[in-house]
């Protein structure tokens, strides 16, 4: 369902509308990387496919029915970029034309519906293909668990958005019960038909399928009666270097840190409430947290007076301590694996030396 | 274009308002949702103003009131959902009808209804007095990156034929004697979906070849510039200046 207007606040739906923008301009970028010149026919045609494969109707039972949701499939059929920005093309013209979904809510819909559903579809595919044996059954089972997580991790999203944002206080424990349970349901029967679609192409045009590209078995010539392998064609990809991933990223999440924690609601967080509820952080008032008396105790800084820019600043700090220590634990633990690899490989190699 | 070429959510007329530039009308109909967002629900005659003013506007567009109330029905689901809001939300609790409703929730349920459904109504204005080409070049004024407006102007030119191209597999599926009643024929419905796949991309791909050969080269032409006139802004964005008159007003009282 599309988030209508006035469901969410004006700075929460202002900066879903930021990230939507990013989300789009950054899959504009890979769609001209995956699809070079074709991208405007191509990501058009199946923007028009995932708008007309939502009206194709699956009965459930009883009279009732449901259709397909395409985040998943898209993201699956023509890559995360492109499928992002299928979804989002699709999104804002239901927005504008068909008044489904409110305009100022684009951001957050797009955000939610199109940008997490692909991103998590993708991500999960890919990590399970590079685990389950290279088959073409792994492939179905590969979108099947995709699609599944994809829509409730979807509505996951919706409801963090709206623990920011929202307009009415419905308890944030009910709401997120309710979205994740509905969406599970939901979810699988978007699985059943997604894994079922991406089989139906994988059977006729294992091409076609973005995800399952490392799966088109080799070219073989037929060399004087013999099947000898054919050269495979050789596509030089721009490489690309992970510190730019990196940067990317430590960026994405001081912005956030920093800048979205100021829009964050003031009042504390569910775990925090339903203590203060139950009242069993009454033992807990006597001896205050160990690190309570630290420079950052409770996301604000020591000696800053605006709430909202010290908890920003906490934020900031928060995530440089975390690049820190995660950078050191990744240094320690590639050393380590990369001295026992070298000591394991001297092993092998000792039997063959003598 | 010709009447056959016209989306359906489109109506067709000599307005005042169909004559706006299309990239005034985006904008003023996008401010005017952004302003009616954020009024405050205690308002409540705010609401009934910008009401009035949607109501002015299909005056001057000659929109019949019946054709925008049945456009309105596409709010239905989350009426829905709007009206379990009283229910589960806390806070304080009032007895209306023997029912304990909660007094945050059922302001919740008013704002939501309030602001989605003026939201809906300034959108189904907006449709039904551009035409869809136009609606594309205003996206494309109001400095949308060209290659996203090529990709909605493809989905929009081939929406209905491979909507089309769905219905005739329906009509092939149907006449085989084949009817859809549970769970057991997903697999049928699920390859009709796989098969439409295939063909959108094959035609997708036919479509850029036939591009290509008549000199494409990454960017259309645009053959008619569309330009505003400082009067026809004016014109165009009286509607958000009143809502926003009547915003400040809200937020002063």
């Amino acid at each position: 369902m599309h988030v209508p207007d006035g469901f969410i606040n004006a700075p929460v739906s202002v900066a879903a509308g930021v990230v939507a923008a990013g989300a789009v301009a950054v899959s504009l970028k890979g769609a001209r990387r995956e699809l070079d010149e074709r991208t405007a026919p191509l990501a058009g045609l199946v923007a028009a496919f995932i708008f007309a494969v939502q009206m194709l109707n699956f009965p459930v039972a009883a009279g009732t029915s449901g259709h397909l949701l395409g985040g998943a499939l898209a993201a699956i059929l023509v890559g995360p970029f492109t499928g992002v920005l299928c979804i989002s093309v699709v999104l804002l013209l239901q927005g504008v034309l068909f008044a489904d979904g409110g305009l100022t809510a684009l951001g957050v819909n797009i955000t939610v519906m199109g940008v997490v559903t692909a991103v998590v579809a993708y991500a999960l595919f890919r990590g399970l293909l590079t685990v389950l044996p290279k088959k073409r059954r792994s492939v179905t089972v590969a979108s099947f668990v995709a699609a599944l997580v994809s829509v409730p991790a979807s509505a996951a999203a919706f409801v963090l958005v709206y623990a920011v944002g929202g307009t009415t206080d419905v308890p944030l424990g009910t709401v997120f019960t309710a979205m994740v349970g509905v969406h599970t349901l939901i979810g699988l029967g978007e699985a059943a038909i997604t894994a079922a679609t991406v089989g139906a192409v994988i059977a006729v045009r294992p091409d076609l399928v973005h995800g399952a590209r490392g799966l088109a078995t080799p070219l073989k010539l037929r060399v004087g009666g013999e099947l000898v392998d054919a050269q495979p064609a050789v596509i030089e990809g721009p490489v690309r270097s992970p510190r730019k991933v990196w940067i990317g990223g430590l960026v994405a999440s001081l912005i956030l840190a920093g800048f979205v924690s100021f829009y964050a609601s003031a009042s504390p967080d569910g775990l925090e409430k339903v203590a203060a509820d139950k009242g069993f952080d009454k033992g807990a008032e006597g001896k205050e947290h160990a690190t309570a008396d630290s420079p950052l105790a409770d996301y604000g800084v020591k000696d800053v007076d605006n709430a909202r820019l010290s908890g920003g600043l906490a934020g900031v700090i928060g995530v440089g301590a975390t690049v820190l220590v995660g950078t050191g634990v990744f240094v320690v633990v590639r050393k380590r694996r990369t001295s026992s690899e070298t000591a394991a490989s001297a092993d092998t190699r000792t039997p063959e030396a003598v | 274009m010709g009447a056959g070429h016209a989306h359906k959510l489109y109506r067709h007329g000599h307005s005042p308002v169909h004559a706006l530039p299309p990239h005034c009308k985006l904008a003023a109909v996008f401010c005017f949702v952004v302003v009616v967002v954020s009024t405050p629900r205690e308002a409540v005659w705010a609401f009934g103003l910008y009401a009035v003013l949607i109501g002015a506007v299909a005056y001057v567009a000659r929109i019949p009131a019946g054709f925008l109330l049945k456009r309105l029905l596409i709010e239905v689901p989350f009426v829905a959902f709007a009206v379990l809001l009283p229910f589960v939300a806390q806070g304080e609790r009032v007895e209306v009808a023997g029912l304990s409703l909660s007094v945050s929730g059922l302001w919740g349920a008013w704002n939501v209804l309030a602001k989605g459904t003026l939201g809906v109504a300034a959108s189904v204005l907006l449709a039904s007095t551009t035409e869809l080409r136009e609606l594309l070049l205003g996206l494309q004024r109001l400095k949308l990156p060209p290659l996203l407006v090529q990709i909605m102007s493809f989905m929009i030119r081939y929406g209905d034929v491979i909507t089309d191209e769905l219905r005739r597999m329906r009509i092939a599926r149907e006449s085989r004697g084949f009817e859809a009643r549970g769970v057991r024929h997903w697999g049928v419905l699920a390859k009709t979906a796989g098969a439409l796949f295939i063909r959108s991309y094959e035609r997708g791909e036919r479509v850029h070849l036939a591009m290509v050969s008549r000199g494409y080269a990454g960017s259309m032409p645009v053959i008619d510039e569309v330009t505003a006139s400082r009067a026809q802004w004016s014109y165009a964005l009286t509607l958000p200046a009143c809502a926003l008159l009547v915003c400040l007003l809200g937020w002063i009282l």
